[in-house]
């Protein structure tokens, strides 16, 4: 067994769960390396959500492994849990708190010394401050999303999980967020993302892997899994013009005239 | 786990503290029972001679706390369906916490209703006779009552898919009152009527703090009635827990 500092900082090996009849893994393998951004891309219910809620502890699988910083789920999920941060599908605030409090909670919890020196910290780092003190209830979803983060991020776990961060959410506040991911990259995180969007996964992620029918089709580098796909075909297609074009056409004879 | 838990409770009585509303929310409904029967329909029951205010208050306390431990269900699937049952659960704190945290947020939410009822109770021609002892006894019976429907309202704030279907439980509990001797004696009631009201759980608590409050022995009614609250609150209690894991 590799001891914990050397183990990757994720290791899932022939991941199998079922709810029912219907089998969502069938045997998920990849790792993810320290400090790595690792995206997992797949449609609705491909076992992204599944899989990750395996590896946070939330669930049992029915059958393979997963290590978290070397520390498997199952048998020590008290370890597991020191060293990791869910950020689930929605917003994870509790909306009649402030943002600030919000942050202080969890540093409490986390049994971090200074919970309103680190709130205050993180505040800043995410662009809070004006908002701090007003309840969570009163933030865009953007904000929302950014205080979520915010709260993973308490206590300096080494792995963070992104569960779909961008899902809900309008173009403005996906490009906020995906600022925010790509700050926490420099900082040696290591982050496990899912995500539905291939632009998602090719803007933040070191390395991307595709689960389809509950295992995992393709992984490696966006350059990597562009050689796997046939090259790109360019195809001749008539274009209907928009109202736009019609309107600015109109608007244009007009004014020739 | 004593920290982990008061730090959650703190989280939540802000979260009361900021909707002070929902303390009244939950007394209304008992009151305007309690104004009705006392003052519309109380003329017509006959109870034997007892002050009907006495008679009423055991049943009406039985129907706020069936009411205010809706919204203990309520909070528990906000939380859960927000997605905070989930983070806190792969948080390295003790995993008993978060429902204890819950559970020790509705014994003090219904503190106060209680003292609010009772307090409308005195100003109602409510005149007990009891010993301090009573009290004691009258409030113990109480804070286990309370807990046991507690813990019975984890259980739909953990599974329901709406709401609406979080709360939902708590409307038989606080209808059976109505079928228990908590307005009216049994007796006048038909054969299988009666049977259910004297059978029942409720008529046995109702009538254990009836007599508490009259200063009068309570007899075997308390044991019947702390019997029923242990059989549902432990029961309750095992399968709040096993739903908890099975969720988190």
């Amino acid at each position: 067994m590799p001891s914990p500092a050397s183990a990757p900082a994720i290791d899932v090996v022939g991941l199998r769960k079922s709810f029912g009849d219907n089998e969502v893994l069938k045997g998920v393998t990849f790792d993810v390396g320290r400090g790595e951004i690792f995206a997992l891309l797949g449609s609705n219910g491909a076992g992204k959500t599944t899989t990750v809620n395996i590896c946070s502890t939330l669930l049992r699988p029915d059958a393979g492994t997963a290590s978290l910083s070397g520390h498997d789920v199952v048998a020590r999920p008290e370890e597991v849990r020191r060293a990791i941060s869910l950020t689930g599908q929605f917003a994870a605030v509790d909306e009649v708190l402030t943002g600030r409090e919000n942050l202080e909670l969890i540093a409490r919890l986390r049994r971090v010394p200074g919970p309103r020196t680190v709130a205050t910290g993180l505040l800043a780092q995410f662009g809070l401050t004006d908002a701090a003190d007003r309840r969570a209830a009163t933030y865009s979803g953007g904000m929302k999303r950014r205080l979520d983060i915010a709260m993973s991020l308490v206590g300096s776990p080494e792995i963070i999980f992104l569960d779909e961060p961008t899902t809900g959410l309008d173009p403005e506040a996906r490009i906020e967020v995906w600022r925010t991911v790509k700050g926490l990259a420099s900082s040696g995180t290591t982050i496990l993302l899912t995500t539905q969007y291939l632009e998602e996964a090719e803007q933040l992620a070191d390395r991307i892997a595709i689960l389809h029918g509950g295992t995992i089709i393709a992984n490696g580098t966006l350059s990597e899994l562009k050689t796997m796909f046939p090259p790109a075909k360019v195809e001749y297609v008539e274009k209907q013009p928009t109202l736009e074009e019609i309107f600015l056409a109109i608007i244009g004879t007009k004014e020739a005239n | 786990m004593l920290r982990d838990t008061s730090t959650l409770t703190g989280r939540l009585m802000k979260q009361i503290l900021r909707s002070p509303d929902t303390i009244i929310t939950v007394a209304i409904t008992p009151i305007a029972i309690f104004l009705l029967f006392r003052y519309v329909f109380g003329g017509a029951i006959e109870t034997g001679g007892a002050n009907y205010t006495n008679y009423l208050l055991p049943g009406i306390l039985l129907i706020t706390i069936a009411s205010s431990v809706a919204y203990t269900a309520l909070r528990i699937f906000n939380d859960t369906s927000k997605g905070i049952t989930a983070r806190l659960g792969t948080m390295p704190i003790s995993r008993s916490a978060v429902l204890w945290s819950h559970v020790l947020t509705s014994l003090v939410s219904n503190a106060v209703t209680a003292v609010l009822v009772v307090g409308i109770a005195f100003a109602m021609g409510f005149r007990p006779e009891a010993s301090v002892l009573d009290w004691l006894a009258a409030l113990g019976v109480l804070t286990l009552f309370t807990l046991a429907l507690t813990w019975m309202s984890v259980i739909p704030g953990l599974t329901a898919t709406t709401m609406e279907g979080a709360g939902a439980f708590s409307y038989p509990l606080i209808f059976l009152p109505f079928l228990s001797s908590a307005f009216a004696p049994t007796e006048s009631m038909p054969g299988p009527v009666r049977w259910f009201a004297e059978n029942q759980p409720v008529t046995s608590v109702v009538e254990t703090l009836r007599a508490l409050f009259e200063g009068r022995p309570a007899g075997d009614e308390i044991w019947v009635a702390l019997a029923w609250i242990a059989g549902v609150g432990g029961l309750c209690y095992v399968l709040a827990l096993r739903t908890y894991r099975r969720k988190v």
